[in-house]
C-alpha cells in the first residue's frame, strides 16, 4: 500500500511543480497555521443570543421548553411521552450532569446505549449553537452516540449558559478539553428529514422524529 | 460504473420523451433555485464567505500533499488507517479486502459520489457481499437498479407513483402488503425495513464532505442521519474521499460548511453534520472499533496546476445543476456516468476521457448561471470552452464539425473578406425570411428543426456601428 501513497504524493508534487521538499519557512507557517488554527469570516449576529438561538430552532422544528432548574425534567419529559404516546420507558445517558434529575417513578428510565426497540432517549448536549440553531453532542462514556439517532423521539437537556455564538467556538472549547476530540461531534439541527420522494420536506427519515430542547435556567 | 457518455444525444432525446422524468424535474427545478436563493438572501456575508472558500480550498490544492500528509499523521494518532489508492480498481480492491477481513456478509452504505465513481457497489457484489444504500433517494434508486441522476438527490427523477410501486413490488415479500402512495407513508416503511439493515451490518461505508488535516478527521452531512447511524453501529467504519477533500483546520470546515448547505438544499445548516475521528475510544459505549479512510486519487493529482484545477475546488452541492437549463431538461442520466450537469460535463471527460465523454462539455449553452451560483466560484463554462478546444486539437468530434470550425477559423482571421460575406450572407438571409422568421436553412437544420431562427434585419453590427458613428461625429 506504500507504493500507492508514494505515487499518489509523487503526482501531486509534480503537478504542483515542486520536486524539493517544503522549505523550512513554509513548511513553519503551514505548520502555524495548524497549531494555532484561526477563525475565519464568521456571520455578524445582531440580535442578544438567545433571541438568536431560539428563533433558529423554531425555524428548523425544535420544540422547545424553558425550565428554572432541573427539578422539572422529568414531568417535562413524562408529558412528552404522555403526549405522543410513547409508553413509560425511556433511556438516559448515564452522564453526571443528568445526574440531578429527579426522575418520577412512573417513569421506567434506563441508562446506556441506545438499541433499536428504544422509543425515547434523553441527553444531555455540550453546546448549542446561537448561529443556527444547533445542538452539539459528544460521544463518550458518558453519552454514546446511539442515543441521539436511535430513539423515535430526542429529548436534550441543555444549560443556557452553554449557548455560544458559532461552531468556531465549539471548536476552541474542544481544544480547551480534557482528551481532545471524541470519537463524534454531531452538529444537530432538527429532527431527521428527508426530502427524496418528489422534493417533499417529511421528518423522521432514519433519526429522530420529534427533537425537543429543555432549556434548563436564566429563563 | 461504466460510462455510458458517448451516448448523450440518444439519452437526452428519450429523456425529454419520457413524461415521468419531465414531471418529476419539473417539480424540483423550482425547488431547488427558489431555496438557494432565499438562504442567500438570509446572509449579507454570503460573497464574503464564497471569496473565503475559495481561498480555503486554493491554499489546501497548493500545499495538498502537505496536508494530505498531516492528515494520515492524525488518523493514525486517533487509532484509524488511512490507505491510498490512486486507481478506481485500488480503491475497490482496498475497501472489498478490508470488508473480508471483518467477514462481513451485510454492510450499510452513505451516500458517497466517490463511492459510484469508483464502482464500489459492482465491487462488493462480486465479492459476494450484500450492500445497502441507506440515504433513502440511493435505497430508491437500488431497487430500481438505477445509478443516481444529481449528485444530492439521486432519485430526483423518479415521481412518488414510482416510488410507490417499486417499494409494494420489494417490501410486499417483507410483509408490507399495503400499498403506500403519501409521502410520509413511504418514509416511514424504508425506515423500518433499514432499520434492520443498520443494527445488522458489519461493516458501514460513506463518503466525507471533507477531510480535516488538523484533526484527522472525517465531516460527514445528511438531513437523514443515516450516515451517522452507518458510521456507529457496524464493528467497521470506512470510509472513501477523494483526495481534494482535505481542508486545514475545523474552522475552515466551519467557513466551507456554511456555503454547502445553502448552496445544496438552502438549508443554514444541514440536519446532522458530524465529525468523526478514529474508532471508538476506550470507554465508550458504542461506535465502530476500527475506521479506516481510503483516499482515492483516481485522476485529481493530474488535474493539479493545469487549467482544470479549479475543479479541485467543487464541494459537490449541486448548485450548478439544479440551476443548468441542460440539466434540467434532459435529468441526470442522459450523462451517462456518476458526476451530471455542468460540474459533470467538466469531470467526466477528464476522468474517463474526451473520447467517451466529448458530447458533454458541448451540450451547454454557455449561459453562466453555474459559475454565478458555483460557491467557490468555478469557471465551469470556461472550462467548458477548454475542452472543446482540447476536443478540436486532438482530433475528435465529428468531421463535420471539424471541416465547420477550420473553415470558420480560416475565415475569422481575414477579417475583410470576412465582413465582405457576413455582409451578403446577412442580406440573403433576410430576404429570405421576410415574415421575420427563418423556418429552415439549409446546413442549421439542428438549430431549425426544433425553432425558429429569428431573421437579421440586413446589415452587419460593424456597418450599423460605422454608421452611428459617422452621425454622431457630424
Amino acid at each position: 500500500m506504500s507504493n500507492a501513497r508514494d505515487r499518489v504524493i509523487r503526482n501531486v508534487r509534480r503537478s504542483l511543480n515542486r520536486s524539493a521538499p517544503l522549505s523550512p519557512t513554509l513548511r513553519n507557517a503551514l505548520e502555524a497555521r495548524l497549531r494555532h488554527p484561526a477563525p475565519n469570516l464568521q456571520p455578524r449576529i445582531d440580535e442578544p443570543l438567545m433571541e438568536r438561538f431560539l428563533a433558529r430552532l423554531a425555524a428548523v422544528n425544535v420544540k422547545v421548553t424553558r425550565l428554572p432548574d432541573l427539578d422539572r425534567v422529568s414531568e417535562t419529559v413524562e408529558r412528552h411521552m404522555e403526549t405522543h404516546g410513547l409508553g413509560t420507558r425511556l433511556v438516559a445517558a448515564p452522564d453526571p450532569e443528568l445526574a440531578g434529575i429527579r426522575w418520577s417513578n412512573r417513569l421506567e428510565v434506563e441508562r446506556r446505549a441506545a438499541v433499536g426497540e428504544d422509543l425515547v432517549s434523553v441527553t444531555g448536549a455540550f453546546a448549542g449553537i446561537a448561529e443556527s440553531g444547533t445542538l452539539v453532542l459528544l460521544s463518550g462514556p458518558h453519552s454514546p452516540t446511539t442515543l441521539n439517532f436511535l430513539p423515535g423521539d430526542h429529548l436534550v437537556v441543555l444549560a443556557t449558559d452553554r449557548v455560544l455564538p458559532a461552531m468556531e467556538e465549539v471548536w476552541a472549547r474542544l481544544r480547551a478539553r480534557e482528551g481532545g476530540m471524541p470519537r463524534t461531534v454531531n452538529f444537530i439541527s432538527g429532527p431527521s428529514r428527508t426530502a427524496d420522494v418528489e422534493q417533499t420536506m417529511q421528518e423522521g427519515a432514519h433519526g429522530p422524529r420529534r427533537l425537543h430542547l429543555l432549556l434548563i435556567g436564566g429563563a | 460504473m461504466e460510462a455510458l457518455s458517448r451516448h448523450f444525444p440518444v439519452r437526452s432525446v428519450a429523456a425529454m420523451n419520457n413524461p415521468d422524468l419531465q414531471a418529476a424535474m419539473g417539480r424540483a427545478k423550482g425547488g431547488f433555485i427558489g431555496k438557494r436563493r432565499r438562504a442567500v438572501e438570509g446572509l449579507p456575508e454570503f460573497e464574503a464567505l464564497r471569496v473565503a472558500g475559495r481561498e480555503i480550498k486554493e491554499h489546501t490544492l497548493s500545499h495538498l500533499d502537505y496536508y494530505l500528509e498531516h492528515f494520515e499523521e492524525r488518523v493514525a494518532a486517533s487509532g484509524g488507517t488511512v490507505h491510498w489508492a490512486d486507481s478506481a480498481q485500488d480503491a475497490c480492491r482496498i475497501v472489498v479486502d478490508l470488508c473480508r477481513n471483518a467477514e462481513a456478509r451485510h454492510v450499510t452504505k452513505g451516500k458517497s459520489m466517490v463511492g459510484e465513481e469508483i464502482g464500489i457497489n459492482e465491487a462488493l457484489e462480486a465479492a459476494g457481499i450484500e450492500r445497502m444504500e441507506t440515504d433513502l433517494g440511493e435505497y430508491i434508486i437500488q431497487l430500481a437498479g438505477e445509478p443516481p441522476s444529481h449528485i444530492i438527490a439521486p432519485a430526483v427523477h423518479k415521481t412518488r407513483q414510482q416510488v410507490s410501486e417499486l417499494f409494494h413490488r420489494h417490501h410486499g415479500p417483507l410483509g408490507y402488503t399495503e400499498v403506500q402512495s403519501e409521502v410520509a407513508a413511504l418514509v416511514d416503511e424504508a425506515r423500518q425495513v433499514l432499520r434492520d439493515k443498520f443494527l445488522d451490518a458489519d461493516v458501514g461505508i460513506t463518503g466525507a464532505n471533507f477531510l480535516v488535516a488538523e484533526t484527522g478527521s472525517v465531516v460527514l452531512v445528511t438531513n437523514e442521519g443515516n450516515a451517522d447511524l452507518t458510521n456507529t453501529l457496524p464493528r467497521v467504519h470506512i470510509v472513501t474521499a477523494g483526495i481534494e477533500k482535505v481542508v486545514p483546520t475545523l474552522e475552515d470546515a466551519s467557513t466551507l460548511l456554511r456555503l454547502l448547505a445553502r448552496s445544496a438544499t438552502g438549508q443554514e445548516m444541514s440536519t446532522y453534520t458530524t465529525v468523526s475521528t478514529g474508532p471508538r475510544a476506550g470507554e465508550d459505549l458504542d461506535g465502530p472499533e476500527e475506521f479506516h479512510v481510503v483516499l482515492v486519487d483516481n485522476g485529481r493529482s493530474q488535474m493539479l496546476g493545469n487549467e482544470f484545477h479549479p475543479m479541485l475546488r467543487c464541494i459537490r452541492c449541486g448548485a450548478c445543476m439544479n440551476h443548468c437549463p441542460v440539466y434540467s431538461s434532459v435529468g441526470g442520466h442522459a450523462y451517462g456516468w456518476v458526476y451530471v450537469g455542468p460540474m459533470g460535463s467538466v469531470l467526466t471527460p477528464l476522468m474517463v476521457g474526451l473520447e467517451e465523454a466529448g458530447h458533454l462539455p458541448n451540450a451547454c449553452t454557455l449561459n453562466g448561471r453555474c459559475e454565478e451560483v458555483c460557491p467557490v466560484g468555478i469557471p465551469l463554462p470556461g472550462m467548458l470552452r477548454s475542452l472543446r478546444r482540447r476536443q478540436f486539437e486532438d482530433g475528435l468530434g465529428s468531421r463535420r464539425a471539424r471541416l465547420g470550425l477550420a473553415a470558420w477559423s480560416w475565415l475569422v482571421r481575414r477579417p475583410r473578406l470576412y465582413r465582405r460575406l457576413v455582409a451578403l450572407g446577412v442580406r440573403a438571409l433576410s430576404l429570405l425570411g421576410r415574415g421575420g422568421r427563418l423556418r429552415r436553412l439549409p446546413l442549421a437544420s439542428g438549430w431549425t428543426g426544433a425553432r425558429d431562427l429569428p431573421a437579421p434585419s440586413g446589415r452587419t453590427f460593424v456597418s450599423a456601428w460605422r454608421d452611428q458613428a459617422r452621425r454622431s461625429v457630424r
